[in-house]
């Protein structure tokens, strides 16, 4: 089992990856940290012509303050935010998530920006910048735009970038002192692949009262699901027990998830509600 | 999302459907794309000249002989193929060696060079870790870059540690023992080289 043939790139500098990528298009694929792109492709579900490789791209590998906020490169390991101790303070739920990325090994090679762009519903990363309002910086020798977490996810491993362009970085906003967030994950095994995961990130202020909620879920949909109606419920009010209970609800009905041999659509929606009460419920514990 | 279902679509859109063609034509296929690359494996350097599509793994035991790198899944689950690239492990069946230019390869025949076995290696022998042997040597490899990470783990971190390195044998009992065992081994021998650690 090997790949089929391609002809490799392994430009040095990021105008060089736009020029290549303008000039294949659709014959070619970024190789970033491989971890998704490369078993496709020894299974030879995928068969691209071209791969253009960030290896040597060093100045797509950083994790900066800038704004408010980290930018991440589109060549920067997810393994370096794992072992961040900047990440893990100003980041904490980027930090939290982490540990569930794959594993250790595909963490040393894989990029966050990687992760980001492959799509898959049952990824962490693209719940994680959904739920911190990430925004999604689109490169081509056209130029450059900027997307949010909505614009950049069109469904199950579909993104909104077009053939000449790549995802160059996201930037993540830092937690305020008033926020909270939790990242829970439901799985069969242990240390399995996740049925559902939910991530969230709430500021509360002095008085109880939550003044922002974002609740991006994952496995419940093609792609991440922010869930609204809870969202909507949530803001203004303060944590209560009742409150949480009816944020719970109120995401199992507003989701209708896809089901197969891992868990069915009815199971998907009760994680669902039960994901929104124990994350809320840790919230208003650390709160307290 | 089952896996049968994610390669329907796959096959069904190769992520690009409905977005514009290229705007060069395709590019004429070049079954034998070969690459110059230069890196160093367990020390020494080697420069040699290969397909594009060789991953690292068949690099190692096809291209150098080191056949102490093992294939299982060829799909980055098993973790047979577990090798450090710049002191981080890696599954050597998700990298193409053509796009390591410069790096440092540790393959298990490097842990311990010429001298005695490593003493993860040794606590592997002396828990009787070793059932086939098929996935020790990635399993050493991982353990290696686990112990430096957290030299003082608990059961259950160990166990979490070793979750993407499948034993067909099932010998995990003995196999966890063993990592509990080397980082014993390890901490005194970072005592006994002054606190350095190795």
């Amino acid at each position: 089992m090997k790949p089929a043939p391609f002809k490799l790139y392994v430009p040095e500098d990021e105008q060089e990856i736009l020029a290549l990528l303008h000039e294949y298009g659709t014959e070619a694929r970024i190789l970033a940290g491989g971890q998704s792109l490369v078993p496709l492709m020894n299974m030879r579900i995928l068969q691209p012509q071209v791969l253009i490789s960030l290896n040597r791209c060093a100045a797509l590998s950083y994790l900066n303050e800038q704004g408010g906020g980290y930018a991440i490169g589109a060549r920067t390991r997810q393994a370096e935010l794992e072992d961040s101790e900047r990440v893990a303070q100003r980041l904490p739920l980027v930090s939290a998530a982490m540990p569930y990325v794959g594993v250790r090994a595909s963490r040393n090679c894989g990029t966050v920006c990687g992760s980001l762009a492959h799509a898959d519903p049952l990824a962490e990363l693209p719940s994680v910048a959904a739920a911190l309002e990430a925004t999604f910086e689109i490169a081509s020798v056209r130029g450059r735009r900027e997307v949010s977490a909505d614009e950049f996810y069109l469904s199950a491993l579909s993104n909104c970038l077009e053939p000449d362009e790549m995802l160059r970085q996201v930037w993540i906003p830092k937690a305020g002192s008033d926020s909270k967030s939790v990242f829970l994950e439901v799985s069969n095994r242990a240390h399995g692949f996740a049925v559902a995961g939910l991530a969230l990130s709430v500021d509360i202020d002095a008085g109880g009262v939550c003044r922002k909620a974002r609740l991006a879920a994952m496995g419940l949909s093609e792609t991440t699901l922010r869930l609204r109606p809870a969202e909507k419920l949530l803001e203004g009010k303060v944590l209560t027990e009742e409150l949480v209970e009816e944020a719970s609800a109120v995401s199992t009905e507003a989701t209708a998830p896809y089901q197969d041999i891992h868990a069915d659509r009815e199971y998907r929606r009760r994680v669902a509600g039960v994901l929104v009460k124990r994350a809320l419920l840790n919230c208003s514990e650390t709160v307290n | 999302m089952s896996l049968n279902d994610l390669i329907s679509r796959l096959f069904a859109d190769p992520g690009d459907a409905g977005k514009k063609p290229s705007q060069a034509a395709a590019p004429e296929r070049l079954d034998n794309h070969r690459v110059n690359v230069k890196l160093t494996v367990n020390g020494t350097v080697y420069e040699r000249e290969v397909e594009a599509r060789y991953l690292l793994a068949d690099f190692l035991r096809h291209e150098l002989g080191l056949k102490g790198t093992h294939i299982g899944c060829e799909q980055g689950v098993c973790g047979a193929c577990t090798v450090l690239i710049d002191g981080r492990t890696a599954r050597a069946c998700l990298q193409f060696a053509a796009a390591l230019e410069g790096a440092e390869i540790t393959t298990v025949e490097g842990i311990a060079g010429d001298g005695p076995l490593h003493p993860i290696q040794q606590a592997f022998h002396e828990n009787h870790a070793v059932q086939c042997g098929y996935c020790t040597s990635g399993f050493l490899l991982t353990t290696i870059e686990f112990l430096k990470r957290n030299p003082d783990p608990t059961r259950e971190q160990v166990r979490e540690a070793l979750v993407n390195n499948v034993c067909r044998c099932t010998g995990y009992l003995n196999i966890v023992d063993a990592v509990e065992a080397a980082a014993v081994k390890m901490r005194d021998r970072t005592l006994d080289a002054g606190g350095e650690p190795s």
